[in-house]
């Protein structure tokens, strides 16, 4: 009763941090930085957002490792696919 | 039952081994992980359409990002009622759990209310004021693909959560079968946040 209430607070403090993230993110596209920066940063905040919903909502944090093998499996495909793809971007 | 639980550990000390119980889970993260693929391989090509492309309107001022802005939220929001319901289905507390997960429903339903309206504004407004016509304009087509794609997946977890409050109700579903249907709401979060951010912010 008692850890079920202790990680439903924690679920909350999650929710407030991706809230805070998602303000932040949108103050920063109204700043006018240079556009390297602003990419950057909103890339950072993006995947820093959607870690939090995966290790915490998803429970990935307290799984098996064979399911964080599962998810991370895409996102070294994608990588991939970036990098098999760059010819095709940078033409020379 | 500690003393198979002792047997494992003396077998496996690292990870304890893939359980009748934990099939729905694995399965639900393997249809994940491929489903991630799906929106991994349309978000590149995004990306390589977009820096292909010799112009490219600013995401912001052409789609608006105040009301997708609230989405985001709400989608936040229901994946934290989502994480409640399944507190409350842990602790049998049925009441609070049709709550939640009722609540869970209703956001979805907004989210989509509020992408219906978003979209028919675009194309009988901002679009056709900003000169871009929805059938040959690269911006157009990658965002309503990118978008109506995630849409599908928001309306599939509105059928899927009400299909799994019925059956909790009717006494066939328990706590694990919440807890993956948590992984797929929660999922369709973490997609919306990482389009919100490629699609409207940058």
């Amino acid at each position: 009763m008692t850890s079920t209430a202790h990680s439903t607070s924690a679920y909350i403090k999650v929710f407030y941090v991706l809230l805070v993230l998602t303000i932040v993110e949108v103050a920063i596209v109204y700043l006018g930085l240079p556009r390297m920066l602003f990419v950057a940063l909103l890339v950072i905040f993006a995947v820093w957002k959607a870690s939090l919903v995966a290790m915490h909502f998803m429970h990935l944090k307290f799984e098996k490792r064979t399911l964080a093998v599962v998810a991370l499996t895409p996102f070294v495909l994608c990588v991939f696919l970036i990098l098999m793809l760059m010819p095709d971007i940078f033409p020379h | 039952m500690s003393e198979a639980a002792v047997m494992h550990a003396v077998v496996e000390p690292q990870e304890s081994p893939l359980t009748p119980e934990s099939w729905g889970k694995l399965g639900m993260w393997l249809f994940l992980a491929g489903d991630a693929m799906s929106f991994g391989c349309l978000i590149v090509g995004y990306g390589i359409l977009r820096h292909a492309s010799s112009s490219w309107p600013v995401p912001k001022d052409v789609l608006g990002i105040n009301l997708t802005a609230f989405m985001t939220f709400l989608l936040i929001v229901s994946s934290v009622w989502m994480v409640l319901a399944l507190a409350a289905i842990q602790e049998n507390n049925k009441p609070k759990f049709n709550k939640f997960l009722g609540l869970v429903i209703l956001g979805g339903l907004m989210f989509l209310g509020c992408q219906a309206y978003e979209w028919t504004h675009l194309l009988t407004h901002r679009l056709p004021e900003a000169g871009i016509s929805f059938s040959n304009n690269l911006f157009a087509t990658t965002f309503f693909i990118l978008t109506g794609f995630h849409g599908m997946h928001v309306t599939g977890g509105v059928i899927y959560n009400s299909c799994v409050l019925a059956a909790v109700n009717r006494g066939r579903y328990e706590a694990k079968h919440v807890e993956i249907a948590g992984l797929y709401w929660h999922f369709v979060d973490l997609v919306w946040i990482l389009i919100f951010t490629f699609v409207y912010l940058i």
